[in-house]
């Protein structure tokens, strides 16, 4: 190998010229992106592996169906559409602030990148949102000791088998407890805690009375493995959002400081880019997985 | 673009940037693909919901184009806003091909998911339908 060429300005590559034509970070924040896309490619497939393994699946369009503000309508994918439409629009605002990098605006690049930073902000307020409705909901399902109580949606355990008919959910009120049964009668009404506090004063007869009377629905437990796979891998996906943010907010700074201006070029701009973009790209699929089929 | 040596180059051994472009116009354009296509998609996910479709086969349809849909916008994001087709071709290369791996992945796995199914079914195991009018016996253990 000639030394003499190694001397030169080659940092990098060592031949002289980059055999893709572009930047040693470039190439490795691609690099990278590809064995992300194989973790989370690997986390989709599992839970595909696992939905095709099981007899019954739950129905996405039954979880997924609230909208903020609006109590009691059946939206299916009215909420996960707005998050949709936030990570495209701050993968725009993104591509906007690589573009005016490309014309060594500093201005353009600081205004589109603050915009990214707000889509990612609103998007992690949207999951946020959404996990909390799931891990507070109050739902009626018919436990593995054959009783009724009220359950959210966990890791764990999930409310979204398959509907209870009329007669086993009789069957099962006698055998729940009283305690369960008033947790049961005070979902019904909503009537704040003097209600609740009513209803824990009511004999096991009365409350399965108020019950069964109120035309209740109630549905075996879900597959268990459900609630893991949701809140595993939207919680990976949230996580490398958040990252996503935080890198943008470095970059925002660093423009602000006039680091990229000093340097003559706004590459790092386009790497981070490449990262949000791609936490872009994974929702399309994590939408696709959960939401849509 | 050979010759379009500009500021935008980060460094010598660089021998051309990306062109930049002179609008945002295709910006906005792949913002309407996207956007037309989510929406389609969108359609077609409330059509399950609402039970459009006549019978299940239909569904399986409508879910794998669905899938194509999402494949097509994997494609413009990448390709477009992330720019990997202004990049060559050999480092295209050295991205996608690996990804091809996804193919045998995915079609592995689901057929082996559905391979459990099948002989947990047929061998016993889990009773296929949990519905049953005595409660008491279930099995809360299933994965």
């Amino acid at each position: 190998m000639s030394t003499a060429v190694m001397h030169k300005e080659t940092k990098w590559w060592g031949g002289g010229r980059s055999p893709f034509n572009a930047s040693y970070g470039k190439v490795m924040m691609w690099y990278f992106l590809m064995s992300d896309a194989f973790t989370f490619g690997a986390f989709l497939i599992s839970y595909g592996t696992i939905r095709f393994s099981q007899n019954f699946w739950t129905d996405p369009n039954k979880v997924f169906n609230s909208f903020p503000g609006l109590h009691g309508m059946d939206l299916p994918l009215a909420f996960v559409s707005l998050m949709t439409f936030i990570l495209i629009a701050s993968s725009v605002t993104m591509v906007l602030a690589v573009h005016e990098g490309h014309k060594m605006n500093k201005k353009g690049v600081e205004k589109y990148m603050i915009l990214t930073i707000i889509g990612g902000f609103a998007f992690l307020a949207c999951q946020a949102w959404e996990w909390t409705h799931l891990l507070t909901g109050e739902h009626i399902a018919l436990l593995a000791n054959g009783t009724l109580d009220v359950v959210p949606t966990t890791v764990t355990l999930n409310p979204w088998g398959d509907q209870l008919s009329h007669d086993a959910m009789i069957a099962a009120l006698q055998t729940t407890p009283h305690d369960q049964l008033a947790a049961i009668a005070s979902t019904l009404h909503h009537g704040g805690d003097a209600a609740a506090h009513n209803v824990a004063d009511l004999s096991n007869a009365e409350l399965i009375n108020t019950i069964t009377k109120s035309g209740l629905h109630a549905n075996h437990t879900g597959p268990i493995a459900f609630g893991g796979y949701f809140f595993g891998i939207t919680g990976f996906h949230g996580f490398h959002v958040f990252s996503g943010v935080v890198i943008n907010v470095v970059m925002w700074i660093k423009t602000r400081l006039g680091h990229f201006d000093e340097r003559g070029h706004y590459e790092m701009i386009e790497k981070a880019g490449l990262y949000w973009h791609f936490v872009d790209l994974v929702w399309v699929f994590v939408f696709l997985c959960f939401y849509l089929i | 673009m050979s010759e379009h040596h500009d500021h935008t180059v980060s460094s010598p051994e660089i021998t051309f940037g990306h062109p930049p472009a002179e609008s945002t116009k295709r910006i906005w354009v792949v913002l309407g693909i996207l956007s037309i296509i989510t929406v389609i998609e969108l359609i077609l996910g409330l059509g399950i919901a609402r039970h459009w479709y006549p019978n299940d086969t239909w569904v399986l349809f409508v879910k794998g184009t669905v899938c194509i849909l999402s494949l097509a916008k994997a494609y413009y994001i990448v390709s477009e806003f992330m720019h990997l087709g202004s990049e060559i071709r050999n480092f295209i290369m050295t991205i996608v091909v690996p990804l091809l791996l996804f193919v045998w992945f995915i079609a592995a796995f689901l057929w082996d998911g559905n391979s459990w199914k099948n002989l947990r079914n047929k061998y016993g195991g889990e009773p296929a339908k949990q519905e049953q009018a005595a409660p008491a016996h279930q099995k809360g253990a299933k994965d």
